[in-house]
Formats: structure tokens, C-alpha cells, sequence
């Protein structure tokens, strides 16, 4: 459905580019500062991009009442919320994973930087879906909601923010990096765990 | 045979009480219109029945198999006010998404039950593309696939032509003849035999 609604999925693809390639004009276009705060730089660049697209997550449905229709189908609620998180993923986390090698080429980071990088959107942009399936499932059906999504949300992501930079920038020092993907993998596992169904839960409360 | 009973079911929106202890109960082959001024709580009762909304108290089963449960929820179709169509999809593809989220059956394939409601060669338009009328149509064409035995619809009739409501009493008629059960609100005037008035 979003492949025939492109701005849906381009328009946080796009602020993903847009903004990471700001960064060079407004910091330093110096290969050493940039590499330096690279990190940091794509990864706020993809939660703000995730967050963006979390508002659409429900709304067209619950607008048009094909949300009633999931929530008392017979299937299971909590199924039907993965498949569309599994959806929302590939349609925002995968694209950034694609093009975040090229992006972080432009801010000078080293080649195994770069497949740390991906490694940690790898790990932790799943989990951005299956957290953000959850604020929006708390949203559902209130005007207005972007800045109390992001009050809902941004807490929730602030670890997996703090891991996947610190790997990232500990990379480019050599030092070891499991301790961070460990824990990136673990919020993946847990949040994969619980997110269907308190998504599910949470959506059934705000139809109610 | 199929039993809806309904017990006791009170409901209250905000401070207001819509309504309290009702109570009734639907056979096979019966067919309640909910009637009432608007803001009774006709949606409401639906929205109830439906497992969508829950009720301050009450119970619901349909043949002994409580609200919310796999059985009660397959037994159930429910269309409410909203379009339940998705505007980036065909007709075709949005009449078979609604079917696969209710129990269905191909006994009558997705053309075929287009065609009934008047909407043949519509199968590959999209959905935004369609007039209130259409759009009512095709989640109305759902009814020629579904196997559920309980239909909930909310004001059905809304948006159809004197054409279009005949096909739809129709189908609900025979629905009933078969066995279902059949809830509906509408302001409409309805030729449906065996139609059985609750006024909230």
C-alpha cells in the first residue's frame, strides 16, 4: 500500500538524507570532525526519521475503518501488529540501513566504521519499529499527537541511541564492541517479545 | 443453529448512561433493527457486540462462546459507519483483504460478488476513485463471501440508491433463510421479513 502512496515512506527517507547532508555545510566539512561526530550524526538523524514516520503508522487505517476490522478479526491482533511493524520496517528501517554506508562515506567514516554502522542500524532499527508500534497504538485516534509521540517514544530509544553510537565511535578507536551489540540485540529480543502485545492491548484501549 | 444472547449489558459514554440491564436474545433466521434517536447508543450496541468497544457490564455469548473469544470473534461481521476500504487499493484487493480478516469462503469468488452489488469492471479501480455510493457497495459486496453467522451492520443503507438497498435486503434475507442472524441500525424505512424492533 505505501509503495503506491511513495511520499509516505520517501518523506522520512528524504529528512534521513536532507539532514545528514546539512551536517558538513553547517559544522565543518573537515574529514576529522565530521568522522568524529558521524555517529552520532546518522544515528539521531534515523530515530528522527523513524519518529517521523510513526505518526502514518495507524492513522490511515484507523481513518478509514480498516483498523476496526484488524482489531476484531478473528486472527490474531498481536500477529496482524507484527506483520505491520514488519512492514513499517522495511518500508523506513531497511532503506536507511541501504543508504547509511553512502551517507556515512560522506562524513568520513572509515570502512569498519561503516559496517559497524550498519551493523547497529541492523540490530536497532527493528527495535525503532517495534517501540514506535507501541506509542502509536497509544495515539490512535488523538489529533495532533506528534509531540506526545515523541514524549512516549524518546525516552524508549534514548538506550538504544547511547549503544549503538558508543559502537560506533568505539569502533573507530579499535576497541571492542560486543558489550553494545549485546545490548542491542537483547532490547531487539525483548522488545520483540512484548511489543505485539502491548501494541495490541494499547490499540484495543484507544478504540474503545 | 445459531443463539446470540445478550444479558444485562449496560453502557455509558463519558458521564452520560446510554443504556442499562438490556437484555435479548437472537435466533436463527431473526433479524433485530435498532432504532432510536440519534445519540442513543445504536453504534455503541454494535460497537459492543462487535468485541470493539466493552460494556460497563453484561454479558455476550454466541452459542455459549463469550466476546473476545476465537469463536465468538469468527462468528461475528461486522461493518460499521467508516468505509473500511483502503484508498491505494483496487476494489478487488480491499474486498479480499476484508474477507481474510473475517472467516470466508470462495464459494462465490471476489468478481462474482462485486458483479452482484453492480460493480463489475470495477475489480482493478482503486478505491479512492469511488463514489460514497461505490465505496458502500463494495465492503456491502463482502457480504456475498463471508460465512460468519452474526452480521452486525451500521447503517447499511447509508449512501445507496432505492437499486442498491433492494440487493443488500436481499442477500440479508437469505442470509437469514440460511440460518444467520442478522443486527442492523438504519433510519431507513426496511422490507425485511421477520424484522424484530429494538427502540433504545
Amino acid at each position: 500500500m505505501s509503495l503506491r502512496n511513495p511520499s509516505s515512506f520517501l518523506n522520512p527517507l528524504l529528512f534521513f538524507v536532507i539532514a545528514i547532508s546539512l551536517f558538513p555545510l553547517a559544522i565543518s566539512p573537515e574529514s576529522h570532525t565530521l568522522s568524529n561526530i558521524a555517529p552520532g550524526i546518522v544515528w539521531v538523524t534515523c530515530m528522527l526519521s523513524v519518529l517521523l514516520s510513526l505518526n502514518a503508522f495507524f492513522h490511515y487505517d484507523y481513518d478509514n475503518g480498516v483498523l476496526e476490522q484488524m482489531v476484531i478479526s478473528h486472527h490474531s491482533l498481536p500477529l496482524i501488529l507484527l506483520a505491520k511493524t514488519i512492514a513499517h520496517w522495511l518500508l523506513t528501517g531497511l532503506p536507511i540501513i541501504l543508504l547509511s554506508p553512502l551517507l556515512g562515506m560522506t562524513l568520513f567514516l572509515e570502512a569498519k566504521s561503516i559496517y559497524v554502522l550498519v551493523l547497529t542500524l541492523l540490530l536497532a532499527t527493528p527495535s525503532l519499529s517495534l517501540i514506535g508500534a507501541i506509542g502509536a497504538s497509544l495515539i490512535v485516534g488523538i489529533k495532533n499527537s506528534g509531540m506526545l509521540l515523541s514524549l512516549l517514544i524518546l525516552p524508549l530509544y534514548i538506550p538504544i541511541l547511547i549503544f549503538a553510537t558508543s559502537a560506533v565511535s568505539q569502533s573507530q578507536f579499535n576497541l571492542p564492541i560486543n558489550a553494545q551489540l549485546y545490548f542491542l540485540a537483547s532490547i531487539l529480543l525483548i522488545s520483540l517479545m512484548t511489543s505485539p502485545f502491548v501494541s495490541a492491548i494499547a490499540l484495543k484501549t484507544s478504540l474503545d | 443453529m445459531s443463539k446470540l444472547i445478550v444479558s444485562d449489558l449496560s453502557c455509558q459514554r463519558g458521564y452520560n448512561e446510554l443504556f442499562s440491564n438490556l437484555s435479548f436474545e437472537l435466533n436463527s433466521g431473526e433479524i433485530l433493527k435498532i432504532s432510536g434517536a440519534n445519540g442513543s447508543g445504536k453504534t455503541s450496541l454494535l460497537k459492543i457486540l462487535a468485541g470493539l468497544n466493552s460494556a460497563e457490564s453484561g454479558r455476550l455469548s454466541i452459542n455459549n462462546n463469550k466476546a473476545g473469544s476465537y469463536d465468538y470473534q469468527s462468528d461475528i461481521f461486522y461493518l460499521g459507519h467508516l468505509p473500511a476500504l483502503s484508498p491505494e487499493l483496487h476494489c478487488k484487493e480491499n474486498l479480499d483483504y476484508l474477507t481474510q480478516l473475517s472467516i470466508s469462503s470462495s464459494n462465490q469468488s471476489l468478481n462474482d460478488a462485486l458483479t452482484n452489488v453492480g460493480l463489475k469492471n470495477f475489480e482493478n479501480e482503486y478505491a479512492a476513485n469511488l463514489s460514497a455510493g461505490q465505496k458502500r457497495r463494495v465492503v456491502l459486496s463482502a457480504l456475498f463471501i463471508t460465512q460468519s453467522k452474526v452480521w452486525l451492520l451500521d447503517e447499511p443503507f447509508t449512501a445507496l440508491d432505492s437499486d442498491g438497498i433492494n440487493v443488500i435486503e436481499t442477500q440479508i434475507t437469505k442470509h437469514c433463510d440460511n440460518g444467520g442472524i442478522c443486527v442492523l441500525t438504519t433510519h431507513q424505512k426496511c422490507n425485511l421479513p421477520s424484522l424484530r424492533t429494538l427502540t433504545l
